[in-house]
């Protein structure tokens, strides 16, 4: 019984929005599931088997998030942390690298418990030039040092681009549970849900748009399989998402939430097209196989390194005081 | 001893190769979990033990036994004692190999008692380069001892550069763990050798590429 009265206890100290939010997702995934379970028993012939590991991999995604949002900013700053750790771990891997950056690479992990220290210690001003300033600054100070100048300003801009994608970028959604729960109608979790829910939906509404109407490729050399018209319908649809959704969980308005609603599905369509450069530099499809069902947590997570840090900066411009 | 190993097999080993070689394994259904087999990998680096061991479920990985080279692994009271026991190595006596002596004896014991041996046929840890030594015949003699035996080949990518060998600092990377169909003794060993060499080559071409210089 005592389980059951904490357990209410804890929900009902939740914004009901970001409840209602998570269950609408685990409500897709139920969906989802049994779309897939259907699927497989009403076609025998046909190989299902992708499609299945799919849904898992998104039931395990999402309720890891779900239950680090519910927990509070500790334990999502871990989660997120681990998450810059699996993916920078990913990029160094597939990045031509050479047996004397070794000690490099090493400082470049280093930077992810420096970096996330100051989200934990809520210093927003440090947190800001750390990676971008000092880390820029430090690495190939230490690469000087060692004598490694074979190669020198590729190798500086490689493992730059990494930090700042993989840790500082990703850092902004820890950062955001930072936000003082007074600022935001469904709390700072609230802020961070729907964040990841517009990235994702734009992800998915960009590829169900450009499956249904797709003609006219727009980034052919990078991905061949980008249409005109998954782009634009899935800018429009997040949009929509966005306009109509967004006040729910952001303490976003008239123009806040319009520019919001215009610029974060074009960011989410940069971050996936150029990390798709980079794997077509590199030569791979998957950046892993991670996650079962999607490939590596690069590919999932690709939009998510673009839309973080501008949706918490045009949040921080619009609407919230503490940043 | 026999739980110990286990635990630490699972609490430490495990996460540990997680952590520093994302542990990306395909073609995971080809992995044996009951001995006699065989598994036949390639050779970078001290990782390459760790994330075999670690890449079995939990009800084998007490099966798995590397072979290893008695003059490295045993030379040294401490590291002898982690070696046997907590890693589990078959002792294989490199020196003495063409003395007359037979230094696959402890192997054929152990694969006679139900074991799952690790071999690692290049005989010592190549440079982290792609690059495939000549196999020496020690696993086909096995086979041949064994012929009910799976002799599985594995691809490990990646592993010289989390420990290259000479290096005491372990630097995370991903490694791709490729684990290809069994090959089985058909009764020549010329034949037996070049079938398995065949079978990590065509894993190898499966691995993502390797920019490491």
């Amino acid at each position: 019984m005592d389980i059951i009265d904490r357990t209410q206890a804890f929900l009902a100290a939740q914004p009901p929005a970001l409840l209602w939010g998570l269950g609408g997702i685990a409500g897709l995934l139920v969906l989802g599931s049994l779309v897939a379970a259907v699927l497989t028993l009403a076609r025998p012939g046909k190989d299902y088997r992708e499609l299945r590991q799919r849904m898992s991999s998104w039931w395990v995604m999402i309720g890891l998030l779900a239950g680090a949002l519910l927990l509070g900013w500790q334990a999502t700053l871990g989660l997120f942390a681990v998450v810059s750790f699996i993916a920078l771990r990913e990029f160094l891997s597939l990045a031509p690298t050479r047996r004397e950056d070794r000690l490099i690479i090493l400082a470049c992990y280093l930077a992810i418990p420096v970096s996330y220290a100051f989200v934990a210690a809520n210093i927003y001003g440090i947190y800001l030039v750390i990676i971008p300033v000092y880390a820029f600054l430090i690495l190939p100070w230490l690469m000087a040092v060692i004598g490694q100048t074979r190669g020198y300003l590729s190798s500086v801009a490689l493992f730059h681009w990494g930090l700042m994608t993989c840790v500082y970028n990703i850092g902004y959604a820890a950062f955001l549970m930072r936000t003082p729960a007074a600022e935001a109608p469904a709390g700072a979790a609230g802020l961070v849900f729907f964040l990841l829910v517009a990235t994702e939906f734009n992800d998915v509404a960009q590829y169900v748009w450009g499956k249904l109407l797709g003609r006219h490729k727009i980034i052919p050399k990078v991905s061949p399989n980008k249409t005109w018209e998954g782009f634009l319908g899935g800018w429009a649809s997040t949009a929509a998402l966005i306009w109509f959704v967004g006040p729910m969980f952001t303490p976003l308005h008239g123009l806040g939430l319009a520019t919001m609603a215009l610029v974060l599905p074009v960011a989410g369509f940069a971050g996936d097209v150029t990390m798709s450069a980079i794997k077509r530099d590199i030569g791979v499809k998957d950046t892993s196989h991670l996650i079962p069902g999607h490939g590596g947590i690069l590919d999932r997570i690709d939009s998510l390194t673009f839309t973080a840090p501008l949706y918490f900066h045009l949040l921080a411009w619009f609407a919230l005081e503490t940043f | 001893m026999g739980w110990i190993r286990w635990l630490i097999l699972l609490l430490v080993a495990r996460p540990v190769a997680r952590f520093l070689t994302g542990a990306d394994v395909t073609g995971r259904e080809h992995l044996p979990l009951k001995g006699p087999a065989i598994i036949a990998a390639n050779h970078n680096s001290h990782m390459d033990t760790l994330l075999l061991l670690s890449i079995f479920p939990s009800r084998a990985v007490m099966r798995v036994r590397p072979a290893a080279a008695s003059d490295y692994f045993l030379r040294d009271p401490v590291i002898g004692w982690v070696s046997r026991n907590l890693i589990g190595i078959v002792p294989i006596a490199r020196g003495k190999a063409g003395t007359g002596e037979d230094v696959l004896a402890p192997a054929r014991e152990a694969l006679a008692a139900g074991d799952i041996i690790v071999v690692f046929p290049e005989g010592t840890r190549g440079d982290a380069s792609d690059d495939m030594a000549a196999l020496k015949s020690g696993v086909a003699r096995l086979a041949e001892a064994f012929p009910e035996a799976p002799v599985t080949p594995v691809w490990i990518q990646g592993a010289g550069r989390v420990l290259p060998k000479g290096e005491v600092i372990p630097v995370p990377m991903n490694c791709a763990v490729l684990i290809g169909a069994p090959v089985h003794w058909q009764g020549g060993r010329a034949a037996f050798m070049e079938e398995l060499r065949a079978a990590l080559l065509t894993l190898k071409d499966q691995a993502p590429p390797l920019r490491w210089s």
